[in-house]
């Protein structure tokens, strides 16, 4: 990787990133409201919210969650470099996981009964969906024989081909990721009685601003996860982040919010099965892209 | 760089004592035929991501400490809008034994939206009023830092 690729790679995560999170932001609460029968805000209403939230007095219950807030934006920045770097994916997924076990924390110090709700379900869904990450990834190391993401370039064949389970799994997972219903029990915008804003309760000003630009990287983060199953051919591979984005706003609005017990037994039965299935397929059947 | 506030006014809705008439006609101006999301207005429910503070109800002796407490954990800049006669007088509940009478008794009031109960479309014209003096608000801190 020469200087000028370096440079442009560092102006996609730090300028195109946001400004695309952002996008696709809007775009979610435009099409939830065109699907609610509703006008809904400017695309750029997230925007227009980051930018108020920027002008308002930041209230602070504890001293320590803005520090826990930082932290979390610093290592969802920090995996989305090492995506776009081509790094080690077993890597971004555990620097992945310190940033929202940094969220949790942030929520945990706040002491408000909401937050710590909201904080341990989250917890619970850390709990549901770690493994089929670790699966992707392990399925991603027996195609390929190495966990780094350059590798893809040279596989013979997209991901896609022989890790379909995994690619329905992994659907399933960015519901829960998304914060989106039936999975959205950590952080709902629809539970005010239950839960007010879950995890977010207690943050309010520049915190919230920050929390809000960490989900713009963590919108872009997420859909670079889905797009590395066709690496290879980019118009394709688009098209698979695009798709599950656009699976996960529709899921969110035709179904409603499931309780955290359901979340274990659906993703510990039908989830997991679905990729120990695709990786024993892979194993018996010596599947290679190399 | 005016409508800095305006743009998104994040709104918590209290109700001090109040017959659930304006509560109702409240939640629909954020169902589809009013769809108040389309200038921006969430109904969130913390205080402390709010901007507008929605009162509606004659406040009495007992639910007074609750808001003002709500009110004291909105960050600044923030704006009260009273909805409906109780909220802006105590309507016909005005000289009961344990109604105080009126949200400005006890917290500074921006905008009053008067009716019993009020039609959703003033309901948003007063929101979108208190978003202008969130506006005004937030330039006053800033000279005021």
């Amino acid at each position: 990787m020469n200087i000028q690729e370096i440079l442009i790679r560092t102006l996609i995560v730090l300028i195109v990133a946001p400004i695309l999170g952002c996008i696709m932001a809007g775009v979610d609460r435009k099409v939830s409201a065109r699907l609610q029968s509703r006008v809904g805000p400017p695309l750029l209403q997230p925007w227009y919210d980051f930018r108020k939230l920027m002008c308002k007095e930041n209230v602070v219950v504890n001293r320590f969650q803005n520090v826990y807030i930082v932290f979390y934006l610093a290592f969802i920045l920090q995996s989305l470099f090492m995506l776009v770097f081509e790094m080690d994916l077993l890597m971004i997924i555990f620097v992945y996981t310190i940033a929202n076990v940094a969220l949790i924390l942030a929520s945990m110090s706040t002491g408000s009964p909401y937050s710590r709700i909201g904080a341990s379900r989250e917890t619970v869904a850390m709990l549901a969906y770690e493994p089929v990450l670790v699966f992707f990834v392990i399925g991603m190391y027996m195609l390929t024989g190495s966990f780094n993401i350059n590798s893809l370039n040279s596989a013979s064949g997209p991901l896609l081909t022989k890790l379909p389970l995994i690619f329905v799994a992994m659907l399933f997972i960015m519901i829960i990721k998304f914060k989106k219903s039936p999975f959205d029990l950590s952080a709902s915008h629809h539970a005010h009685q239950e839960l007010i804003k879950g995890m977010f309760t207690d943050f309010s000003g520049p915190t919230m601003a920050i929390i809000e630009l960490s989900h713009w990287y963590e919108y872009v983060f997420l859909s670079g996860i889905m797009f590395l199953f066709w690496k290879q051919n980019i118009v394709i591979g688009t098209a698979l982040s695009l798709f599950t984005f656009f699976f996960v706003i529709l899921i969110d609005n035709i179904s409603a919010r499931l309780s955290w017990n359901w979340l274990i037994k659906f993703t510990w039965t039908v989830v997991v099965g679905l990729s120990v299935i695709n990786i024993l397929f892979v194993y018996f059947y010596k599947l290679r892209l190399y | 760089m005016s409508s800095i506030m305006s743009r998104s006014p994040w709104l918590v809705h209290v109700n001090a004592n109040s017959c659930n008439g304006c509560d109702i006609e409240l939640l629909a101006c954020l169902t589809p035929i009013y769809d108040a999301e389309r200038l921006g207005v969430l109904n969130i429910g913390t205080p402390k991501q709010a901007d507008i503070m929605l009162i509606t109800g004659s406040i009495n002796y007992k639910n007074m400490d609750v808001v003002l407490n709500i009110y004291n954990q909105i960050p600044n800049p923030k704006v009260v809008v009273a909805v409906g006669a109780c909220a802006c007088s105590g309507g016909i509940f005005h000289d009961c034994y344990n109604v105080l009478g009126g949200a400005e008794k006890i917290i500074p009031v921006d905008v009053f939206v008067p009716g019993c109960c009020p039609k959703p479309e003033t309901i948003i014209e007063g929101i979108a009023k208190g978003a202008a003096v969130l506006d005004k608000k937030r330039l006053e801190m800033k000279k005021n830092r």
